[in-house]
């Protein structure tokens, strides 16, 4: 196996962007990874592009239409799908394409562009469910995360309260992100509280914007990093899991595939205390009670331990354990698969101490991200680690 | 450990059918990869360790199709994943996870559920770009920002849904236009593209799987109608609905089990440029595709060392192209090789010997599969009366179909 080396990074604003293309979104965002590496187009070998459902850019086979924004003409170049959490599996796929040998340089490309839904990208949702057991009971996305929200709640006595300190963190983290979309540095938990009931217990202010946007990463064997850097950061480790189809058949209040994503990628990384080992996590954030349910996933807390450490400060930029100290998809916003922005390419700025005034004190040596996908039951864990 | 080598251990198949209405498509996953456990001796929960699907949304009728994937292939809390791709995409995504060392067995799905589709014609124009290309097929219903659209008696609603519309051009005209190129630049004749329509659903019967066999003349095919012209309605693969299941694993495990193992020793693919307009009609993502599995698997001589071909048919005279764009043939070659037999099952380029896309039926992101899974039943030596003799080595391609610009290369070799 070949050790993968992280070389540069893109992202673009994050915004409603109707202006731009799916394409100019992916192109704006290569450009930057690539002059962030100092890579020219020819130095690539080999393309992987995620993004999420084709019916929110109304094209078919929306992967071919974004070959040229890519830089992938005339290069082997796959699109990578698993709903919401491909924004981390893109770039897990990115690290098979050089830990294989097969490539030497891989680009991985993410791109979203919900704003083509008219009115609201929750439509396109309204065919993610199954056509005979679902459909008929016209669900949504919000009404759906409301039940599981309330089943956290309910099993572990959680208080609206400490899931809308969340909302407050990530909104006020993300006030120093140059691509944010929702940053709000006097945004308080009564504002949260007070804001529209969406299906409850979820407030407008729980949820994160849907948005345009895209991101890219360089991937680059260890064996020739020396000559883009002198620093590199690695990929620890890689995990991945799905659970049934059937979401009615099991119990919401744990995310037991994120558990077993995070052991894969721990294992590979020869972690065996993820609290203790691990310097800063960007777990998934779509709505408020993900970050929370997400750490209890990713072994960082003890199930029902999240909120507490939220409340405490644990969770702050400069608290023991910080989380989404990029804003997350609450601040930044959340285009789907664009949202390894916020994610995998935080880790990497984070690492490299380049995250300007999002970075976090001391010194971090290690990180993990994680998203999440399909009906809730989709995570995907990456960690990356300084030299 | 990444001189660990890659071998199909398993493969599993669905009978093909024109139509389906009385089963789901859960239901022919299902089918395919059980068999394919079987057919390698594992116990799929215990012993797989990756999960891939091959499939497009709109192919499937849904926004997110990942996630009615794990519970008939038996990932339930596994990794599992989709590749938007043919399926021999999937298989080069299996390899690289093989070879990273941290996974030793990865099952791969590819399937058709085609004739659940009312509009195929429409959701392939989706494929096409919204604002330049689309409009060169024809009035489009126009998208109404303003509220529900109103029809007046003169100007009624388009027939949204029927893809024989008389005034919108089906997108198979790409086809046409590629033939009427292919046949000019070679001198090739629409006779020798039926002769492959002939030989290949000649082959189909006897394949046991296929859908489409038929006996047919030169003159049968000619007789039909243009399509698109010079696309006759017989040098058009027919839709068909299907499912395969590969299970790779790397030597040692293969070994473990006792299996002896067909390696998947080189694959390739690649990507034109997605704007019809400037794209070049010579299939280049098959010479680049074929190039990069070549140097993996140290091909030098295609003609000599390949034994048996599989290559995408989906259009007949697309059989052709790709024989010269993969190398097999000069260009301007393949029609004389069609005239000398040098195709058939017995020729010196057995091609598409399982009846191929134009036998079996189109199976969209199963093709590739379908193509690998051929070679796979020769080097195995279990191919029947289709049987090539004394096969080695094996090619099979694959492209994504209209209107993509993809395509993709594995070689198969006996250990």
């Amino acid at each position: 196996m070949k050790e993968v080396a992280v070389i540069g990074a893109g992202m673009t604003l994050f915004r409603r962007h109707l202006k731009e293309t799916g394409k100019e979104l992916s192109f704006l965002a290569t450009k930057m990874a690539m002059e962030d590496s100092g890579l020219e187009k020819d130095d690539i070998d080999m393309v992987v592009m995620g993004s999420a459902p084709d019916a929110f850019d109304g094209i078919h086979m929306k992967g071919e239409n974004l070959i040229d924004g890519s830089a992938a003409v005339g290069k082997p170049y796959v699109r990578v799908f698993n709903g919401g959490g491909t924004g981390v599996f893109a770039p897990i796929a990115g690290w098979w394409h050089v830990a294989s040998g097969v490539a030497d340089i891989c680009l991985v490309v993410c791109e979203e562009k919900m704003g083509n839904c008219y009115p609201h990208p929750q439509t396109a949702f309204r065919h993610i469910w199954d056509p005979i057991l679902d459909r008929p009971l016209t669900p949504n996305l919000v009404w759906l995360f409301a039940m599981e929200m309330n089943r956290y709640m309910t099993v572990h006595g959680i208080k609206k309260e400490d899931i809308a300190l969340v909302s407050v963190k990530n909104k006020r983290n993300a006030v120093g992100h140059p691509c944010a979309q929702l940053a709000d540095p006097n945004i308080t938990v009564e504002d949260v509280l007070n804001s529209e009931i969406m299906a409850w217990p979820v407030n407008r202010l729980d949820i994160s914007p849907p948005s345009d946007g895209a991101a890219a990463l360089i991937f680059c064997n260890r064996d020739i990093v020396h000559k883009f850097t002198d620093d590199p950061i690695y990929v620890a480790g890689t995990g991945w899991s799905i659970d049934s189809t059937m979401w009615t058949n099991r119990d919401l209040y744990f995310p037991r595939y994120v558990a077993q994503a995070a052991k894969m990628a721990y294992k590979m990384a020869k972690i065996e205390n993820p609290r203790k080992e691990i310097d800063f996590a960007e777990p998934y954030d779509p709505f408020s009670y993900k970050e929370l349910h997400h750490l209890e996933g990713l072994l960082l807390c003890k199930k029902g331990e999240a909120p507490i450490l939220t409340r405490e400060g644990v969770t702050q930029r400069d608290g023991d354990l910080p989380v989404c100290p990029s804003g997350g998809l609450l601040g930044v916003g959340n285009p789907i698969a664009a949202t390894m922005g916020q994610k995998v390419c935080e880790l990497y700025w984070q690492l490299k101490g380049v995250a300007g005034k999002r970075q976090i004190p001391g010194d971090p040596r290690i990180g993990v991200a994680q998203a999440w996908g399909d009906i809730m039951q989709m995570g995907t864990v990456i960690l990356l680690r300084r030299g | 450990m990444t001189d660990r080598q890659v071998c199909v251990i398993g493969i599993g198949f669905t009978n093909f059918n024109s139509i389906t209405p009385d089963i789901q498509w859960k239901e022919i996953m299902y089918e395919a990869c059980k068999k394919a456990y079987v057919d390698a001796g594992i116990d799929v929960r215990r012993d797989v360790n990756s999960f891939i699907t091959c499939a497009e949304d709109y192919w499937e009728g849904f926004s997110i199709f990942d996630e009615f994937v794990p519970d008939q292939v038996g990932a339930l809390l596994r990794p599992c994943c989709t590749v938007c791709g043919d399926g021999l995409f999937g298989l080069a995504n299996a390899y690289m996870q093989i070879k990273t060392g941290h996974i030793n067995i990865v099952a791969v799905e590819a399937h058709s559920k085609i004739s659940d589709l009312l509009t195929f014609g429409d959701i392939m124009l989706h494929a096409f770009d919204p604002r330049f290309e689309r409009p060169v097929t024809g009035p489009v219903e126009r998208p109404n920002y303003g509220g529900s659209p109103e029809y007046t008696p003169e100007a009624p609603k388009p027939l949204v849904g029927s893809s024989d519309e008389k005034e919108r051009i089906h997108p198979y005209f790409m086809a046409g236009l590629e033939m009427q190129h292919y046949l000019k630049t070679t001198g090739t004749t629409e006779e020798h593209c039926a002769a492959v329509v002939v030989k290949n659903k000649k082959n189909a019967f006897f394949n046991p799987y296929a859908e489409y066999e038929a006996q047919i003349s030169i003159e049968d095919v000619m007789k039909s109608e243009y399509l698109f012209k010079p696309v006759k309605r017989l040098d058009i693969s027919p839709n068909v609905d299907g499912a395969i299941c590969f299970v790779l694993a790397d030597d040692r495990t293969a070994k473990n089990l006792g299996i002896e193992p067909i390696y998947l020793s080189g694959f390739g693919y690649s990507s034109e440029t997605p704007w019809l307009g400037t794209r070049g009609m010579n299939a280049g993502y098959a010479t680049i595709s074929a190039k990069m599995a070549y140097k993996m698997a140290k091909i030098v001589e295609p003609r000599e060392e390949i034994d048996v071909v599989e290559v995408d048919d989906r259009f007949s005279f697309k059989e052709l192209q790709h024989l010269e764009a993969l190398g097999l043939a000069r260009p301007g070659e393949a029609k004389q090789l069609i005239e000398e037999g040098a195709l058939e099952i017995n020729g010196s380029i057995p091609t598409n010997t399982s009846g191929g896309s134009l036998g079996v039926g189109n199976c969209f992101e199963a093709t590739g599969m379908q193509k690998a899974l051929e070679i796979v039943m020769q080097l195995r030596g279990h191919a029947g009366k289709r049987q090539v003799a004394n096969a080695e080595v094996g090619l099979a391609q694959a492209w994504r179909g209209i209107p993509s610009g993809s395509g993709a290369v594995a070689i198969f070799k006996r250990g």
